[in-house]
């Protein structure tokens, strides 16, 4: 009898554990619907955003972007940067540690910097570190990764030496290729490091499963110096290219944030979620680039004329939605310490006065009614938005220009291929979404020396100068405005006519909290909490 | 005496259909060797390559990936070292989604496809037949206008418009079932997807069916038989549905091995992890190596099912000779 009881009390006692706990432990699950699946989760070996997104939960790099936006520390607690402006110094944290316990050191990092720079590892954005010392030229096989300009002073302690002073070198470290590896784990696995049960990582979340185009699963690191403050278990990852399919599982609310919609979606979406459209301006820009090597675009009066045309503010409300705003500068808005960027001096014209003057310029230069007729070819890659944009261009230039214009799409591997291999066209649709915020980015492009980037073939020795020259100056304010400069001779020259400032687009539920728009587009699940 | 004679010739039956599949996969192999040389240098003469992107790579870091995969080389000698591993059952890495071999992939994908492709297969034949047998026998009726009516709608829909549709109805306004994912891969899971998968086979087989049902019905034996007294559902089931399913039995080949290696289209509406996503997704992002090994898994299952075919249609028809 005794017995029973005590069993009885037993069973009882287990029973209202049990309930108990099944609620204190009762997950939180963030469902992410990321716009396609990683290519590897090999931060040498990734190069867009929605890899970023599923790699920075993951790993941390000295610095981070906060939920803002803005850097922040991340494993690195504070860092000192010498007074001519090119030796950084990083004190690690003491309590930063890996996921399996053991501690994240600066001999992590230098192994991680070593094998982004090493020829055999054909690291896609190696270049992004070369302005550390003798990067280039280990990355170019002209010296030992031993000579890369990191250095471990202790075991957390580092010391990064600069080419020369780069003051967007912190933006750069919190970019993916700067994430530390665990030296040990990867002796121990080699490049199936990223395969689960092998990886170790630093961030808040390690990784617990892996199937390629169905989901990522992971959860929350406790070895995480941070763990205290994070108030997600386990984030999904679910690759999704079909943005109709993503959003269509949002509205089933079997995702609680996605990426990436169709733009025609935006009013539909809006009057059914309201607040949770996110739609926000990035450091991107979507552009129309002009063949300079022949005519007639080899004329600046040609090339503004078509610019003048095109009537940005209906690509922005008709195509878009609003989901993308009208640009006339390469360099978008935001950039901390740029202002406003240049614009050319037709922007502040109204689009009828801005035709007029177009068909002025062009009978100048010999072309449209009563001239050389102009026959033009737009080549842009598939893409349902783009080829609106380009039939509306089209449709621009033939009403006020009376050009013929046919259209040509190719797939984007195509697409690029053909114009970084240097083949001839009239105009094509070109993008560039920033690596790091820093006008230096995009202005980079069109350098005569930029092979791969110059679309246009734009060549303008003033133009080079001022960028050298920008390299060298150490004054945030004077290197400012020299790219300002650099910036007035390319909107004056148009090799390429600005067209809009892309805008990202993500739907996030009521039920996440933390989440904040920013223009680096970094969203770190670590600031996010979810609510039943 | 009879007995043995019949023993002598079922011996003969089983080694002439013995003979003729080994000869049928022997022949097979040239097949699958055209279709790796065709497809490799097809994909070869596509413009772009696997390291374009909208973000072109600077030459330095392209030279060290050309090296890396070893698309440095001449063409030729890639090739031969392409068949060489193929040879070996080594379909060599992806060259996008680099923490897997093409191998691995397909490994994890091929399971998916086939487990929603061999369902939607399996109710299309049987959801067919019937209505294809339930239409012919009340030819003409209102049965039969209302089942072939429905079924055009079924083969003329696309699925791209069909999936979204059915979503609409079941998953957003009804919620009865998921709007996609693999999730536990229950059956009310992937109700959607295989349904969209199945509902333009119901409607291609219920059509044959029919249509040689029809036919079957009045050949001579059939109406021998019900002169005989036969009760109509023997006469229809054992003897009249045998013959008709030859032309179903024709169709099943190229159907079966398009369902079993996966329908891009309904893969990514429902976000399945399937074979026929990574076809796709290969095939944009010029990863030759898994584009290749999806072509050939592609060619040997429509090898595999039209051999099986022609054996059930041996089966079928004692007038089908495998010699």
């Amino acid at each position: 009898m005794v017995l029973m009881k005590t069993k009885l009390a037993t069973t009882i006692l287990l029973g209202s554990l049990l309930l108990g706990s099944s609620q204190a432990l009762a997950e939180v699950v963030l469902h992410r619907g990321n716009s396609g699946e990683p290519k590897s989760l090999d931060y040498a070996h990734i190069s867009i955003n929605i890899e970023g997104f599923v790699i920075y939960d993951l790993f941390e790099g000295l610095v981070i972007h906060d939920a803002k936006g803005a850097i922040a520390p991340g494993a690195a607690e504070s860092w000192k940067v010498s007074d001519d402006g090119t030796v950084y110094t990083f004190k690690i944290r003491d309590n930063a540690k890996w996921s399996d316990g053991s501690p994240v050191t600066a001999e992590d990092f230098q192994f991680a910097m070593r094998r982004i720079e090493n020829p055999k590892t054909a690291a896609e954005y190696a270049n992004l570190l070369y302005p550390i010392k003798n990067a280039e030229a280990v990355n170019k096989g002209k010296a030992p990764v031993e000579d890369l300009g990191v250095k471990v002073i202790d075991a957390k302690t580092l010391e990064i030496t600069l080419e020369r002073p780069t003051p967007y070198f912190l933006q750069l470290l919190s970019h993916y290729t700067a994430l530390p590896i665990s030296k040990a784990n990867y002796e121990k696995f080699g490049d199936q490091f990223v395969k689960p049960g092998n990886m170790v990582s630093n961030g808040a979340f390690k990784l617990q499963a892996h199937v390629p185009n169905d989901s990522l699963t992971v959860v929350k690191n406790e070895s995480y110096w941070d763990a205290a403050n994070v108030k997600i278990d386990k984030v999904i990852f679910y690759p999704i290219e079909d943005a109709a399919a993503a959003v269509r599982r949002f509205e089933a609310k079997e995702l609680d944030v996605t990426y990436n919609f169709s733009a025609d979606q935006i009013k539909r979406l809006r009057a059914s979620y309201g607040a949770q459209v996110h739609v926000t301006p990035s450091l991107s820009t979507y552009y129309y680039a002009f063949d300079m090597r022949q005519p007639p675009y080899d004329d600046i009066r040609v090339r503004r004329a078509l610019s003048m045309a095109i009537d940005r503010d209906f690509l922005s409300s008709e195509i878009y939605k609003g989901a993308q705003l009208p640009a006339y500068s390469l360099v978008p808005d935001g950039m901390e310490g740029y202002g406003k960027p240049p614009q050319p001096d037709f922007a502040a014209m109204s689009q009828i006065d801005r035709e007029d003057k177009a068909v002025e310029l062009l009978k100048e230069a010999g072309y449209g009614k009563g001239g050389k007729p102009l026959n033009i070819e737009i080549r842009y890659n598939t893409n349902t938005n783009h080829e609106r944009v380009a039939t509306a261009v089209a449709n621009m230039w033939k009403t006020a220009l009376g050009a013929n214009v046919s259209l040509v799409n190719l797939d984007v591997a195509s697409h690029y291929s053909y114009l970084k291999e240097g083949g001839k066209f009239n105009v094509a649709r070109a993008g560039w979404a920033a690596d790091y915020a820093d006008p230096e980015n995009f202005l980079a492009l069109n350098v005569s020396t930029n092979k791969t980037f110059n679309y246009p073939h734009y060549n303008n020795p003033q133009y080079d100068a001022l960028i050298k020259q920008s390299y060298e100056e150490r004054d945030v304010a004077k290197r400012m405005e020299l790219l300002r400069q650099a910036e007035t001779l390319l909107v004056n020259d148009q090799p390429l006519a600005p067209l809009m400032g892309t805008a990202d687009l993500w739907l996030v539920s009521d039920k996440v909290q933390g989440w904040v728009d920013n223009a680096t587009n970094n969203h770190l699940s670590k600031f996010l909490s979810v609510s039943k | 005496m009879a007995r043995v004679e019949r023993k002598c010739s079922a011996r003969v039956y089983y080694l002439t259909m013995i003979n003729f599949v080994l000869r049928r996969l022997a022949s097979a192999v040239p097949t699958v060797f055209l279709v790796i040389t065709i497809s490799f240098f097809l994909m070869r003469f596509a413009p772009g390559g696997p390291f374009d992107l909208e973000r072109p790579l600077p030459p330095e870091t392209m030279a060290n990936i050309m090296k890396t995969y070893q698309l440095d080389q001449p063409l030729w000698i890639q090739y031969i070292h392409y068949l060489g591993n193929a040879v070996r059952g080594d379909f060599g890495p992806s060259f996008i989604y680099k923490d897997n071999t093409v191998a691995q992939l397909i490994a994890q994908a091929l399971p998916y496809s086939v487990q929603i492709g061999s369902t939607a297969l399996l109710i299309a034949l049987v959801g067919g037949v019937i209505l294809g047998t339930t239409a012919a026998l009340r030819q003409n009726g209102i049965i039969d206008i209302a089942l072939m009516s429905v079924s055009t709608v079924g083969i003329t829909v696309p699925t791209f418009v069909m999936g979204p549709v059915l979503t609409l109805i079941f998953a957003l306004i009804l919620g009865w079932l998921p709007a996609g994912g693999w999730g536990d891969g229950s059956f009310r899971q992937l109700a959607l997807p295989i349904t969209v998968l199945a509902l333009p086979q119901i409607a291609i087989i219920a059509r044959l069916t029919r249509g040689s049902m029809i036919e079957a019905l009045h050949t001579d034996h059939i109406r021998t038989a019900k002169a005989y007294g036969l009760p109509s559902r023997v006469v229809v089931i054992t003897h009249a549905l045998r013959g008709a399913m030859l032309p179903v039995v024709s169709y099943l080949a190229p159907a079966a091995a398009a369902l079993l290696t996966g329908s891009a289209v309904v893969e990514s509406i429902f976000t399945i992890p399937g074979i026929g996503r990574f076809f796709v997704l290969g095939a944009l992002n010029r990863d030759y190596p898994l584009v290749m090994a999806t072509v050939v898994i592609v060619a040997v299952f429509v090898i595999v099912f039209n051999l099986l075919v022609d054996i059930a249609y041996g089966l079928l028809d004692p007038r089908v000779r495998h010699d």
